[in-house]
């Protein structure tokens, strides 16, 4: 394939884009149901069904783009693969036990004897928390470029706190959204005092990434990328502001600006990826290894290439549908 | 013990524990469908209530195979890097296709199914469940052309260690695919059907005589009297398949050490791999060569062949194969007598009502012979397989991981932990279910609203 030039040049950038745009559909999507989960012991019991409810339709749907990330990453660049996932070897496998608890007790906490609901609440909660704290460790190492000094190890609980946050942020401004009338009121609280954690959050990592790597110094601070790059950190304080007045006001009496906080928050999380993504290209292990270097035979990945770009747009679609047929404030959820 | 011993023996356990839930999946959505479909033509309510009950066990198995799944998808990173920098571009795309073909289309149907039969038009909720048990037989397509590949690989080239792809058709075509996909279609759906015939069975012991329940059962036993002698046919050629392509591996399941004709069919023996002999045999005369060769004297390849002038074994080990194969036919022939003594039973004795008190009783505890047979069946193919990873191309040892032994030590006993209380709770809940649905209550009990202000339900849109 000559079409567009060189394919062992654009193959392994077209893959690289598409798994950045699964791992942030991830943490997006993700993000605010491992939230969910997160907040689940500041609310009471009958406020936990409602909970669950607006995210139970989803969080399956929502866990499979982490698999599809995963997959890109494992079949486009196999060496990064191994590299990446040895070295997170622990992390990882408290993810996969946290991930496990919290999507089993989805249905065992409504079909397993009433007084073994309790447990799987905790369940929940404990798996929800286990695979936040565990994804934020892995960020901060990846962001270390994976090595493992008391140093790295520190900053990563630091992150792995922040991402925590960060995601019940997300997860609060998802209940104001799907939820009314006390639970409403208790999310916006929440919200209101997650956003601290957002604000550091994203500060430690905007301040550590430049400061451990000079190569992503010189990619940020040095002119005209640095004009060119300005709106990224304006933006985010701008969308910082509107949350922090919306957040004051919330809830209205007629429901009206309810979503802004879903919508403020998951354009964050855009822009923090984006500022991420833009430091790390073009590498996928930091300062190790080149997507370039990384990628597999270009006919294996021109396979899969056709098969995406036929696939994606139905499942972007069907996804669509899902989220329009459980659109509006969350009711219990039945088999009926 | 060692990283490569403690990598494979969480790599079993993960995979056994994945398998267990994928199985019951596969079929049961299509048995949903049934369901589904006889309700929308009758209208009777029975199948809408046989339909509600399975739709929670279904429920309850996805979400186990989906976390379980989601496991076995990191573990080729964390474990086995070596197998992906290997055949990497033989693997990569047909992981990507499940994902991209079966994965999302279940996990996205999946809750229309289950949260929006009040949502939906009935025709897009039926539509969700033939959607979502496509998908899981799309990615049981999937995964398993790749394991077929594993075991005879075909279509592809090697290229400074690598293997390359040649012929696409080739790989997802090749020789053992047919048969392992059609072998374990079959399997989920027997699975399923004692599940079903135990399940419905145990309700009805329980004094639930129900139009539902009568129904259930009668699918259940048809469904397993249907599918058993199909999948005793096509275990048969399954085994004649590996027979050409992995000698090696029906050597080990025969338990036989020497080529030649006049092979008796053991059923029981002690293979003892340091003497290389049997003890304790019993077998019938010249079986072996005559369900492998179709002759009395047909010629068996034996284990001796494949120790090289070193001293080299190139076999698998023998016992784990040779018993495992047996238990996978012996729960096969229990489910043939058992589906078809209660069948001859049905017929001269009107129906499901007649069905003798003990015969109830033992279809209770083979509701899960399915798992049995399933797992023992994988046991025997994969270890069979070793000391290959990939047959021919790339060994077990190659592949692992270069992780402290320690580490996979700590991870693995925290998956066993996991697993065995996660089993447990699966069975007891399965059990629990069928008895609050024998005694007609609501499966799910109603929890006391404490804030009635969130209680209110909001309309449908
Ligand atoms: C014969 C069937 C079969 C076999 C041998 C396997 N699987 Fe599987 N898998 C399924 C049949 C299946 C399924 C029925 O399609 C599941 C169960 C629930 C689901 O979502 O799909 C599934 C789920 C499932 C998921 C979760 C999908 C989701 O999030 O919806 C992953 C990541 C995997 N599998 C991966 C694997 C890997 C890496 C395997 C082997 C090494 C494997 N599976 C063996
Ligand atoms: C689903 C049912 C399956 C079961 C119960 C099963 C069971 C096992 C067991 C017990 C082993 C260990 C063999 C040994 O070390 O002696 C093994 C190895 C392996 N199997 Fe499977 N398997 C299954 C399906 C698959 C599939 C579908 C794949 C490929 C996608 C696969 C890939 C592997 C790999 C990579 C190994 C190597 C690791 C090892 O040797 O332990 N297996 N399997
Ligand atoms: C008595 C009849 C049966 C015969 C003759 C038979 C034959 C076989 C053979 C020869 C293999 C090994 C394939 C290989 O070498 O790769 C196998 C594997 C297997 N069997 Fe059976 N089988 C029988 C019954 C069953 C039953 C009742 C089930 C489950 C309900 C089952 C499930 C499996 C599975 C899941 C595998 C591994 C997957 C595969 O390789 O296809 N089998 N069977």
């Amino acid at each position: 394939m000559t079409l567009f030039g060189d394919p062992a040049t654009w193959l392994p950038l077209t893959f690289a884009t598409l798994m950045g745009l699964s791992i942030l559909i991830y943490v997006v999507l993700d993000g605010f149901d491992l939230g969910v989960g997160v907040l689940f012991p500041l609310a009471e019991d009958a406020e936990k069904d409602r909970m669950i409810a607006s995210i139970g339709p989803f969080w399956d749907a929502n866990e499979t783009w982490l698999v599809l990330a995963i997959g890109l990453l494992l079949v486009a660049f196999p060496v990064a693969h191994g590299t990446i996932l040895t070295a997170l070897y622990l992390p990882v496998s408290v993810m996969l036990i946290g991930l496990i608890l919290r999507g089993v007790a989805f249905e065992f906490r409504v079909k397993a004897p009433t007084r073994w609901k309790k447990p799987w609440n905790r369940a929940f909660f404990a798996g929800s928390l286990m695979t936040a704290l565990a994804q934020g460790y892995m960020l901060g190492i990846y962001i270390m470029g994976l090595q493992i000094t008391p140093m790295t190890v520190g900053f990563g609980a630091l992150t792995a706190v922040f991402l925590t946050v960060a995601y019940s942020f997300i997860g609060a401004a998802w209940l104001i959204l799907k939820t009314e009338d006390l639970l409403q009121a208790k999310a916006v609280r929440w919200a209101r005092g997650g956003i601290f954690g957002v604000i550091l959050g994203l500060g430690a990592v905007s301040l550590a990434s430049p400061l451990v790597s000079p190569r992503i110094f010189e990619k940020w601070f040095s002119v005209p990328e640095i004009f060119l790059l300005a709106p990224l950190p304006l933006f985010s304080v701008a969308l910082i502001a509107v949350l922090w007045a919306v957040l004051r006001r919330l809830p209205t009496r007629d429901d009206s600006f309810a979503w802004v906080p879903f919508v403020a928050a998951v354009s964050l999380f855009v822009l923090g990826f984006f500022g991420m993504a833009y430091s790390f290209y073009p590498y996928v292990v930091p300062e190790q290894l080149t997507i370039y270097e990384a990628a597999s035979a270009p006919e294996s990945l021109f396979i899969i290439l056709i098969g995406t770009v036929f696939v994606l747009p139905m499942i972007l679609g069907y996804t669509v549908l899902a989220y329009t047929v459980f659109r509006g404030k969350a009711v219990t959820l039945s088999y009926d | 013990m060692d990283a490569l011993l403690l990598s494979r023996i969480q790599f079993g356990a993960n995979i056994s524990f994945h398998i267990l839930f994928p199985t019951i999946t596969i079929a049961l959505g299509w048995v949903l469908l049934f369901f589904r479909l006889r309700f929308n033509r009758t209208g009777d309510e029975a199948w809408l209530e046989a339909y509600r009950f399975w739709v929670k066990v279904f429920a309850l198995s996805f979400a186990m195979g989906v976390v379980s799944g989601i496991t076995m998808s990191f573990q080729f990173g964390t474990n086995w890097p070596g197998f992906m920098e290997t055949v990497g571009n033989i693997a990569g795309p047909l992981l990507a296709y499940e994902v991209l073909t079966a994965f999302f289309l279940e996990a996205v149907f999946l809750g229309i199914m289950l949260f929006g039969m009040s949502r939906v038009p009935g025709w897009l909720h039926t539509l969700s469940t033939f959607l979502v048990a496509f998908g899981t037989t799309m990615s049981a397509f999937w995964i398993l052309v790749l394991n077929s590949w594993m075991h005879t690989p075909a279509g592809f080239e090697m290229r400074d260690g690598v293997a390359h792809a040649t012929d696409w058709m080739a790989i997802i075509f090749n020789p053992s695919m047919p048969y392992r996909l059609a072998h374990m279609l079959l399997a989920s759906g027997l699975t399923v059907a004692f599940l079903i015939a135990g399940i419905s069975a145990f309700r009805s012991l329980l004094g639930d005589r129900t139009a539902g329940i009568r129904r259930t059962l009668r699918t259940g036993i048809m469904m397993g009297a249907v599918l058993i002698p199909v999948q005793i046919l096509a275990g048969d050629m399954h085994g004649l398949n590996t027979l050409e392509h992995q000698p090696q591996k029906v050597a080990a399941m025969e338990g036989n050490w020497d080529t030649r004709g006049n092979v008796p069919l053991l059923l029981f023996a002690i293979p003892d791999e340091a003497a290389r002999e049997n003890r304790l045999e019993i077998g019938i005369p010249n079986g072996a060569s005559l369900i492998l060769k179709h002759h009395a004297d047909g010629v068996v390849p034996g284990l001796n062949d494949f120790v090289a002038a070193d001293g080299t074994v190139t076999h698998p080990p023998v016992a784990p194969v040779f018993f495992s194969f047996r238990i996978m036919v012996g729960t096969g022939m229990a489910m043939l007598l058992l589906s078809w003594a209660a069948v001859a039973l049905m017929w001269r004795r009107g129906g499901v009502d007649g069905l003798p008190k003990p015969l109830l009783l033992a279809m209770v505890p083979m509701a899960f012979s399915g798992w049995v047979a399933t797992l023992a069946g994988w046991y025997t193919t994969e270890i069979g397989r070793q000391p290959w990873l990939v047959q021919g191309v790339l060994t077990t040892e190659a592949a692992v991981a270069d992780v402290p032994a320690p580490m996979v030590a700590t991870s693995l006993g925290a998956y066993l932990a996991v697993y065995a209380a996660l089993l447990a709770a699966y069975v007891g809940v399965l059990f629990y279910l069928a008895r609050r649905a024998a005694k007609g209550e609501p499966p799910e009990a109603h929890i006391p609203q404490s804030g009635e202000a969130i209680a209110i339900e909001t309309p449908a849109e």
